[in-house]
């Protein structure tokens, strides 16, 4: 059943970027796009076993580090090649400075 | 030890069952503030380079074109052919990477251009690139390996002049058309985009064939001196620079550090290039646009091997190793790393 965790604080992704966020044995990214929105998705890039942790981000989009990949974090939908399949996405919310993740 | 470098044969399997077909090539640290700022794209300087492209290609072809039949117009002609036989792969593969400029459609736009310029199907090449990024000259893995062992000279010359590139390209483009996908490219090309590369042949096939046409019925060389022919006698350029990417390195590694190499090259060569001779830092970090790649150098220095200070020094280096390797293909150079630098990963990490 799903949860809502606290995965960290505002500040501890900047403007535009993304960080790792595990949680038990799974891993994702919190991103931060540059209206101050945020977004969990898949860790893992659905091309290869890429960490999206190292990627780019503009505004709510996230590029895969390593083949350029350009994921929406708002629906995870491919938007480039070479991934095929979209990242799953999970729903966010900020409650007293921190993120939260429903997963 | 043979190689096969065959994407379906037995090195394909032998690669993954060697741990080499993994995620976890050696990076440098670099902080994430500062990589951020690497990673930016912009449009001005792929705006600024594209003009200036484009409006050289249309000035040389004038002038060749105004002074035929004259011999005087051959200088031209080769420019033009440089341009279109070796900046335009450049383009294809900076574009292709999506970072040449900021604007998502002006790097397809130059991207679907230099494609055809290279007679590089767009879609099989995109996927074929994401492919050596990942699994770099790792045999039966990689399919752009330009230098294979044991090498054998003659063939490696021919590419000077693009005839086996020329031949394989018009013969996958003629196979696409035909709607067929070779077995090779379908082990990285997914099904959803077979309509889209054998759509793409189709229209090519038909741009070929009005060149041919008019060639014919205007009884000129014009149309396959702009079209097609400089894709041989201009593709030098690119191959003097690409065989140095990798050449005489290390083969079955997961360093970038171990099978590329970085060359300072003269402005004219960097233009045309579009600063792919800072190879090691591209391979390592791929999202970085051409016009920060002098930058990242300089902040990889403290792990990097010595770069080659020119093609000259480059050449001088990789030739005799090419040379070894005639008998020897499992020699290799290995270029010391500095006193900072952290040691080399020769083998996957655990």
């Amino acid at each position: 059943m799903a949860e809502w965790v606290n995965a960290c604080a505002i500040n501890d992704v900047d403007e535009e970027d993304v960080i790792r966020f595990d949680h038990g044995d799974r891993t994702f990214v919190i991103i931060r796009d540059h209206e101050d929105n945020y977004y969990c998705t898949d860790g893992m890039c659905t091309h290869e076993d890429v960490h999206l942790e190292d990627g780019l981000v503009v505004e709510a989009t996230i590029e895969c580090p390593k083949h350029s990949s350009i994921f929406d974090c708002t629906t995870g939908e491919v938007e480039t090649p070479p991934a095929c399949e979209n990242l799953c996405t999970y729903p966010t919310k900020v409650e007293d400075g921190r993120v939260y993740v429903e997963i | 030890m043979p190689r096969d470098y065959s994407l379906i044969g037995p090195d394909a399997q032998r690669a993954v069952d060697a741990g080499l077909v993994t995620e976890d090539w050696y990076r440098t640290p670099i902080d994430r503030k500062q990589m951020k700022a690497l990673m930016r794209r912009a449009d001005q300087p792929a705006i600024r380079d594209t003009s200036i492209l484009f409006g050289l290609m249309a000035v040389f072809a004038g002038v060749g074109i105004a002074l035929m039949p004259s011999w005087w117009s051959l200088p031209f002609w080769l420019a033009y052919g440089v341009l279109y036989g070796s900046a335009m792969d450049s383009r294809w593969h900076e574009c292709g990477h999506g970072t040449a400029f900021k604007t998502r459609w002006m790097n397809q736009a130059v991207y679907q251009v230099a494609s055809f310029c290279m007679i590089r199907d767009p879609y099989c090449w995109k996927f074929s690139h994401a492919r050596h990024h990942s699994d770099t000259i790792i045999v039966g893995r990689d399919p752009e390996v330009a230098i294979m062992r044991p090498v054998v000279a003659l063939k490696v010359a021919a590419n000077l002049i693009g005839v086996p590139d020329m031949i394989s390209g018009f013969r996958l483009m003629l196979l696409h058309a035909a709607g067929r996908i070779d077995p090779e490219e379908a082990e990285y090309l997914p099904p959803m985009f077979h309509a889209k590369t054998i759509r793409t042949a189709r229209i090519w096939v038909a741009i070929y064939a009005l060149t041919l046409g008019a060639a014919m019925w205007f009884q000129s060389w014009v149309p396959v001196l702009l079209i097609g022919l400089p894709r041989l006698f201009g593709c030098w350029h690119m191959v003097i620079c690409g065989w140095l990417q990798h050449g005489g390195l290390a083969d079955n590694v997961t360093d970038h550090r171990l099978n590329c190499r970085t060359v300072y090259m003269n402005p004219v060569s960097r233009f045309i290039y579009w600063n792919m001779n800072y190879h090691v830092e591209h391979h390592m970090f791929p999202l970085v646009p051409f016009y920060r790649l002098p930058e990242l150098h300089r902040v990889c220095a403290w792990d990097f091997p010595e770069p080659c200070h020119s093609f000259a020094e480059g050449y001088a280096e990789m030739l005799p190793a090419l040379w070894r390797q005639r008998k020897d293909p499992d020699f290799h150079l290995r270029r010391p790393l500095p006193a900072t630098a952290n040691p080399y990963q020769d083998t996957p990490a655990a």
